[in-house]
């Protein structure tokens, strides 16, 4: 019989890969993070704010507001649409670089890129430079629309060239082109701007037309056109990459390059490629925001957004209809953490940290759902005799 | 004094924040983790240190205790944040650049929360500990030295020090044996979690540092927090520009201080003349240089200039 001390004890947790986690499932889990994350957040209000500790009572105010911060009045539900749209736009744009495994976080970038460009275009032939330039509204919205396009294209596809000749490291790469807008923004803007306030101000030219008259606002209207476009964008976007010869070699690529290379796909093009079309589709979210809803651009116009698509595309496993949920999901807390702000009369930096500690728990939900815990099992009685 | 001098030291002082930043962030992705939370991190520790000293400060402690207390209270909470972002992709084997990104987001919203007038725990008295106290010796000085305080040389030490455990000893190869190939170092016996979570957290508490250095040593104002989420972003970039290297960023950083700081010293050199709109240009300047040494070295394509090569991937013993 084997001596007891030298037998090998089996590890408390072992983990095993799930092969297909069921949707039912792995939905559950998700909400599960989420309701968890929400409590934590409660918690973390509680300590935070000196109103709550003083009237417990009102911590179902702090949940209400989440409510009432995208649903109680026609204003908050239209922004609440419209915020969504422009950040699905973004998180589409990322899409098919996530899935050819191209972790391009340089969206931030590419997006103020086609802000400005559109922009850019407005400012010197929409009469404000020299009132005698003054091209007719449909032009320059056209005109605007194809600088924006073309911006974030060309911005997305320097690291994409440097990617496919050398394999630069594209993470790094794409990160630090987001501060060379930036900055790029902050020169024009000294050079549009004389004065030295560095504030554009709305443009009056380069407007959307009122397309749905009967809204209560005519801003309304504008909301509405970006969200028609988006949702054409996201119908487009999922036939590119689950129907299309272009989706299928972006999921090869990002299979696995060698076996990309062994069934003759150029992965150089593919590459190249994939980051024109999502830097693209980046300038046209530039253009939504540039165009339709700034009309004026800063250095903070995207403000963070590139970053935030980045987990929502990645949050809804890179499938473009499952972003229109994840992105809904970051746009109630926003909003509602927006709210509560206000109500509580707390800093508005707020939002950031109840947005992190709901995605420090959706994150780590991600792991309950693709393994599997076997704890070890408690071994009979005779064994250990 | 010599504006020439003035410039320089200004920039030794400036850049060490990004010392700080990317001297840990090198320790966390030679583990193979890149840790996009450093900016988070790096506004963590800057209040964690605040909050300490807004409780000390005025205490009757011994000047020198107070600035240990300050600068370990900040190391802990930068630790702490680390050990959010290990718990999560080493343990859970999550993302880490979505895992980052969320630290960031959370850790610059926390401290704005944190460090505004309106919360309860309002950490803005902390500017009551003089900035004397981190001056040598621990009491201020008036020559040429007093633009560096004792995080400055704290920075050096540490960037030193990181280099010297990294290139010179077991402990050092073992982890960079845990970044290029987790799989080799686990067959190899090196218990490749423990690697992982250490070198995460005392990365993130170094730079957790950088964030109360530039608040209290080289700032000292009140608006001085709001700007710590740029310079960690900046700090990532250093990475790349001393290509992993801790010693390079004593250099670096200061190179990185000159492009950066230059628009505002420049005025008062006599025979320069600087449009405004240069500004923008100049602070560009890191970014593209960072860009540029990270296309020549993809092109070199020399092995010990290259990113950890298990970098951005989780680890996960039973795969193949």
């Amino acid at each position: 019989m084997q001596p007891r001390h030298t037998r090998l004890k089996e590890p408390l947790v072992h983990l095993t890969k799930r092969e297909t986690p069921g949707f039912a499932a792995s939905m559950l889990i998700r909400v599960a993070a989420f309701v968890l994350g929400m409590l934590v957040c409660g918690l973390v209000a509680f300590l935070l704010v000196g109103k709550l500790q003083k009237e417990p009572g009102r911590i179902w105010e702090f949940y209400n507001c989440f409510i009432k911060g995208s649903f109680s009045t026609e204003r908050k539900l239209w922004s609440f649409l419209k915020n969504i749209a422009v950040l699905l736009c973004i998180a589409l744009a990322l899409t098919p670089a996530f899935r050819m495994r191209f972790w391009n976080i340089g969206a931030e970038g590419q997006t103020l890129m086609g802000v400005l460009a559109a922009i850019a275009v407005n400012f010197y032939l929409g009469g404000k430079y020299n009132p005698a330039v003054r091209w007719p509204e449909w032009s320059l919205l056209v005109l605007m629309l194809a600088a924006a396009l073309l911006a974030g294209a060309v911005w997305g596809l320097i690291p994409a060239l440097f990617k496919a000749v050398w394999n630069t490291n594209e993470t790094l790469f794409t990160l630090m082109m987001n501060y060379v807008a930036t900055f790029l923004v902050s020169y024009c803007l000294i050079k549009w701007v004389p004065s030295g306030s560095s504030s554009l101000g709305k443009l009056s030219s380069g407007k959307f037309p009122t397309v749905f008259t009967g809204l209560s606002k005519p801003a309304y209207s504008d909301y509405l056109v970006i969200i028609l476009i988006v949702l054409a964008a996201t119908a487009l976007i999922y036939i590119y990459l689950n129907y299309t010869k272009h989706g299928y070699e972006i999921s090869v690529v990002g299979e696995s390059v060698r076996t990309a290379r062994y069934v003759g796909i150029s992965v150089k093009k593919v590459i190249i490629r994939t980051m024109i079309v999502s830097g693209l589709l980046c300038g046209l979210a530039g253009y939504l925001i540039g165009a339709g809803l700034d009309r004026s651009v800063t250095t903070d116009s995207v403000g963070g957004q590139g970053f935030t698509a980045i987990m929502v595309a990645w949050l809804a496993k890179f499938d473009p209809l499952m972003m229109i949920l994840t992105a809904g999901v970051i746009i109630f807390l926003n909003q509602g953490a927006d709210q509560i702000s206000t109500s509580f009369e707390i800093s508005g930096a707020l939002p950031n940290v109840i947005i992190g500690i709901v995605l420090f728990f959706i994150i780590g939900s991600e792991f309950f759902i693709n393994y599997k815990l076997n704890f070890r099992k408690r071994e009979p009685k005779e064994a250990v005799r | 004094m010599n504006p020439w001098v003035d410039f320089l030291l200004d920039s030794l002082g400036f850049g060490a924040t990004f010392m700080y930043g990317s001297t840990g962030e090198i320790l966390t992705e030679k583990a193979g983790h890149l840790n996009l939370g450093i900016p988070g991190v790096m506004c963590m520790g800057g209040a964690g240190g605040c909050l300490m000293l807004n409780l000390i400060g005025e205490s009757a402690l011994p000047p020198f205790l107070i600035v240990i207390l300050g600068i370990l209270a900040s190391f802990l909470t930068g630790a702490l944040m680390g050990l959010i972002y290990s718990f999560l992709t080493v343990t859970l084997r999550a993302n880490q650049n979505v895992t980052g990104l969320a630290l960031t987001t959370f850790g610059v919203g926390l401290m704005k929360v944190l460090m505004s007038d309106k919360t309860r725990i309002s950490v803005k008295r902390y500017l009551v500990t003089p900035k004397q106290y981190f001056r040598f010796p621990f009491a201020g000085r008036s020559d040429s030295l007093q633009v560096l305080g004792v995080m400055f040389f704290l920075a050096v030490i540490v960037a030193c020090l990181s280099s010297y455990v990294l290139y010179r000893t077991r402990t050092g190869l073992n982890l960079r044996a845990v970044g290029e190939n987790p799989g080799t170092a686990d067959a190899a016996g090196i218990n490749v979690t423990r690697y992982k979570y250490l070198a995460t957290c005392i990365g993130s508490g170094i730079a957790g540092l950088g964030g109360l250095y530039y608040i209290i040593d080289y700032m000292a104002s009140q608006e001085a927090y709001l700007s710590i989420e740029a310079y960690g972003w900046l700090s990532i970039a250093l990475v790349i520009f001393v290509l992993w290297k801790p010693h390079m960023t004593i250099p670096g950083s200061f190179i990185f201080g000159v492009l950066f700081s230059c628009s505002s010293h420049i005025a008062n050199i006599p025979w320069i003349t600087v449009t405004v709109a240069a500004k923008p240009i100049l602070k560009m300047l890191p970014y593209l240089f960072t860009i540029v040494v990270l296309i020549i070295s993809s092109i070199r394509n020399k092995r010990e200039n290259q990113p950890p090569a298990s970098l951005g991937l989780s680890y996960f013993r039973e795969e193949r």
